[in-house]
């Protein structure tokens, strides 16, 4: 496949890199590549100029700050998720989740920094960042701010990350003694793409729920973590999910009860 | 700071050679395999990233080389099917056992198994069923239904080949 002509720049540092994306209208930053290729490949994107993330260092580390939260670089791969000791220690369920995600050759290329950066509805970490209390943050020319989740996701392919800005990094609170994380999905194939997923978190008896596939950013709801509360929370969420070939909007209303019951008892054996 | 540009001379390693050479920006891992270098086992499947046929061990781990620019690839070390025998033309073991168990029919999307199960095997020596299905999940066969394919990997780990 010929791509449209681009330019292409390869940084080693963030400031050369946001540099880079703020010099011109239609720059791009490439992560993982594993979905800017590709669409590139149709041409339903075709930037000016790709602006290449993988050589710069300082976003591949994952560390554990002060308060034992994990700080994950935005060009962190699936695959070093799954095989940190440090997300072991502070949150595995990212590890777990991060090892459902597409294939083996996938999770050695794409990034925590590119799918939360597409936020496609049916990418597995929005929700998780969701009920984790994960904040993001982004670099500008001068400045650097952080937002919550809430913030960060903004619609289908939309986030806080603006042109000439760029996701550096995930803060996520290590998981406190009695809370669990859940997770909870159901695909097109095994460990294919989510046409509902769940992520929950419990903690004092309570649950935190992100639904995703349903909307355009993960939908958050707050119950007591009992079947009964939990599936009447996600009622009344009101969702008006897509239907489409592989599922009708009642049946992806439907599965995001089960989905969310399911996470929320994954959480709850975990949080014991 | 870099200044962009819409081609650049790279420098990769492909099967123990040294190559350099100027590619366009654009042109993906794959074609530069292909067409530049003329390695032609690395396959185009489906171009869009799902299928695996043109998979290849870049520094050591498996990448789809259609979704990833050839000028990203500089500076790497690349394993392409070709470069899996020995330089007498020996089989891996992988290979034999491909050929023993009848793991192919048309063959397209032999290249990028062996090299996911070649990943595999180096990771994981001695995986079960379940690890093995898990191990070539990013790679579809359209003939075989992965039976064989899986008895391959498995037979090669039990060292059977």
């Amino acid at each position: 496949m010929l791509l449209r002509q681009v330019e292409y720049a390869r940084p080693e540092t963030v400031d050369e890199a946001v540099r880079l994306l703020a010099s011109r209208e239609d720059a791009r930053a490439l992560a993982g590549g594993q979905s800017l290729v590709n669409v590139m490949k149709t041409r339903v994107a075709a930037p000016e100029l790709v602006v290449d993330l993988n050589r710069i260092k300082e976003l591949r580390s994952i560390e554990t700050g002060p308060s034992g939260e994990l700080v994950l670089g935005a060009m962190v791969t699936y695959d070093e998720l799954i095989r940190s000791p440090e997300v072991q220690a502070a949150r595995p369920i990212l590890a777990e989740v991060a090892q459902t995600i597409a294939d083996v050759q996938v999770r050695n290329r794409g990034t925590v920094g590119g799918n939360l950066c597409v936020n496609d509805p049916t990418n597995h970490l929005p929700p998780l960042c969701a009920t984790t209390g994960a904040t993001m943050t982004i670099r500008a020319l001068e400045a650097e701010r952080t937002v919550s989740s809430d913030e960060f996701f903004q619609g289908v392919y939309l986030t806080a990350v603006t042109p000439g800005e760029m996701l550096t990094r995930v803060t996520i609170p290590a998981r406190a003694a009695g809370e669990g994380d859940g997770w909870a999905s159901v695909t097109l194939g095994k460990e294919g793409t989510g046409i509902v997923n769940v992520a929950a978190t419990v903690s004092d008896g309570r649950a935190r729920i992100a639904i995703g596939c349903v909307s355009a950013t993960p939908i958050v709801v707050e119950a007591e973590a009992d079947e009964v509360s939990v599936r009447k929370a996600v009622a009344d969420a009101s969702l008006d999910p897509p239907s489409d070939v592989h599922a009708s909007a009642d049946y992806r209303r439907h599965l995001a009860q089960v989905l969310a019951w399911r996470a929320t008892s994954q959480a709850l054996e975990g949080a014991a | 700071m870099p200044e962009p540009v819409t081609e650049q001379t790279i420098s990769v390693e492909i099967n123990g050679e040294a190559y350099e050479q100027e590619v366009e920006a654009r042109k993906l891992l794959v074609h530069f395999i292909r067409d530049v270098v003329d390695l032609t086992g690395t396959h185009v499947g489906c171009d869009t990233g799902n299928c695996g046929a043109c998979t290849v061990l870049m520094d050591g781990k498996t990448v789809k080389s259609c979704m990833l620019l050839a000028i990203q690839a500089d500076g790497s070390k690349i394993t392409t099917v070709e470069g899996l025998a020995g330089a007498d033309g020996e089989l891996t073991p992988l290979q034999r056992a491909f050929s023993a168990s009848h793991a192919l029919q048309c063959g397209y999307c032999t290249p990028g198994m062996l090299l996911s199960a070649t990943y595999l095997l180096e990771q994981n020596p001695h995986p079960s069923e379940e690890e093995i299905r898990r191990g070539i999940q990013g790679n579809i066969c359209r003939c075989t239904g992965y039976v064989n394919i899986v008895e391959a990997i498995r037979s090669a780990a039990e060292g059977n080949a």
